[in-house]
């Protein structure tokens, strides 16, 4: 999957290590290998790998990670642009 | 249990023939007075009889056809699945692939088994929708196992649980609606990892008391997996994006074109058709005809070339590997209808495709696996401009080179 990289420095992946208490389930659910553990703390080992999909943010128990989740489809938005984030549907998936 | 309604017309037993008395007389049965010898196990005339209706089918509904049978639980009779796909899945995989009636691809939510479950056996979570299911069950010979289809709308998991109908809440409630704990001795739920972006682990063992392993990516490594001792290789909890996953992708694209497709089509027409006379039916059917092929070369360049070439493009902007691809495709049309259109109107035809196909190829970033919401946006601010002046570029030129011949 590393061959394939979409646009570097855009993601809104934010990662407070202070808060991390190093139970490692963001690397288990990222689909992506954005995190890796490095003893008792996860580490941002690829953050431009991060496709915004909000699992580690969902289930990093303590809230160490924030993003703003959403799907990568540009008819969504479009929609969003055109009818505002409530009404807009995602017709790719 | 999966029920499907079923057609209240009786069907006359005897093929060809109908009505009263079709199968010779019989003796009246389950009346006061019938008298004589119930000649209940004598088939009627006609093929001999096929096996008995199962005794968990019930008035007015059907078995699926991938039930095989079912296991007796506490909480009633658990449907066993078989694991290898027949005739009537495939058809229905293909219809799934090419975007036809989405929504008949659903199971119902619940609670099934493969192999012979017993109260030890891990319990897999699913999506109901029909694909997602079929990929799980078919890899799952020889196992032992109980599957928990959520209702996630008929929706993949992926998908469902970008859109939340894939949840925390709706785990919890169907754990609860089926009464595993009832059925399962452990208090282990198996879950997909595409799944993560909808359900929180940490929250399912408050809400539902089991707790949540996430199973690898995909299906196909999930013997391997369970072998493992619950363990997934990092090459499990990767997504990948290989040229046979893109190529599976492009029917759906195509079909999601396909509308807009016929007013681009139309308008291209017309445009055709303005001159000097207002506007001229000969030179719609003169030029039109290559109009329409510059603009199809576009949709194919970007709807089939661009997820086929994906890592050779230059670019990581999806609008600019659809530009070059629709470079290619316009200039192809250009260069076998050489001997019909001049200079302006082959600059035309290969803005158009360029147009056609870099909008299409920024559409296909909603079917990878890769793209960020933030990054597409980024890219169709750029993007969307380019295009727009590329297709006014075209039309301008396509009606001008008429005045100015
Ligand atoms: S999920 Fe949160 S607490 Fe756990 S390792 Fe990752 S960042 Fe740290
Ligand atoms: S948002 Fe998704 S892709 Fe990005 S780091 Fe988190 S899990 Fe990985």
């Amino acid at each position: 999957m590393e061959s394939l990289r979409y646009l570097p420095g855009v993601t809104t992946l934010q990662f407070n290590e202070d808060a991390c208490v190093g139970c490692g389930m963001c690397t288990k659910v990222c689909p992506h290998g954005v995190f890796a553990m490095e003893g008792r703390k996860a580490r941002l080992r690829d953050r431009d790998g991060c496709m915004e999909c909000g699992a580690c943010a969902t289930n990093c128990a303590v809230g160490a990670i924030s993003v703003t989740p959403g799907v990568g489809c540009a008819s969504y938005i479009i929609q969003t642009w055109l009818k505002g984030r409530e009404k807009a549907e995602c017709t790719c998936c | 249990m999966e029920l499907k309604h079923v057609d209240n017309d009786a069907e006359p037993c005897c093929a060809g023939s109908s009505g009263e008395g079709s199968c010779g007389p019989r003796p009246l049965t389950g009346l006061p007075m019938a008298s004589g010898p119930v000649e209940d196990d004598e088939p009627c005339c006609g093929p001999p009889p096929g096996p008995p209706s199962s005794p968990h089918e019930r008035p007015g509904y059907q078995l699926c056809g991938f039930v095989r049978g079912f296991r007796d639980t506490p909480m009633g009779p658990v449907p066993l699945v078989r694991t290898r796909l027949n005739p009537a899945d495939r058809l229905a995989t293909i219809g799934a692939r090419l975007n036809i009636g989405r929504n008949d691809y659903r199971v119902a939510p619940g609670l099934y088994g493969v192999g012979s479950p017993d109260p030890d056996s891990p319990v897999l979570v699913t999506a109901n929708y029909k694909l997602s299911f079929d990929t799980l069950r078919r890899e799952l010979d020889d196992v032992n196992a109980w599957i928990l289809v959520l209702d996630t709308r008929g929706i993949n998991v992926w998908c469902a649980a970008g859109k939340g109908t894939l949840s925390t809440a709706e785990v919890i409630a169907r754990v609860k609606s089926v009464g595993l704990e009832r059925i399962v001795r452990h208090r282990r739920l198996i879950l997909p990892q595409l799944g993560a972006t909808g359900i929180a682990a940490h929250k399912l063992k408050k809400g539902c008391g089991f707790e949540a392993v996430w199973g690898p990516v995909q299906a196909r490594d999930i013997k391997k997996f369970l072998n493992n001792g619950l363990k997934a290789d990092p090459a499990m909890r990767q997504v990948t994006f290989t040229l046979a996953e893109r190529l599976l992708l492009v029917p759906v694209e195509i079909s999601l074109v396909l509308k807009p497709s016929l007013w681009v089509l139309l308008a291209v027409l017309i445009l055709s058709g303005i001159g000097h006379g207002l506007f001229s039916v000969a030179a719609v059917w003169q030029r039109g005809p290559i109009a329409a092929a510059a603009y199809l070369s576009g949709i194919v360049a970007g709807a089939v070339a661009v997820p086929a070439l994906l890592p050779w493009l230059p670019g990581r902007a999806f609008y600019i590997k659809g530009l070059m691809t629709g470079l290619t495709g316009g200039a192809l049309v250009v260069f076998f209808n050489w001997s019909g259109i001049r200079g302006l109107e082959a600059a035309a035809l290969i803005l158009l495709a360029m147009a056609a196909s870099s909008y299409t190829a920024m559409n296909f970033t909603g079917a990878t696996p890769y793209t960020s919401p933030t990054g597409v946006e980024k890219e169709m601010r750029q993007g969307i401009p380019v295009q727009i002046l590329a297709l006014f570029v075209a039309a301008a030129a396509w009606v001008g080179s008429r005045f100015i011949a």
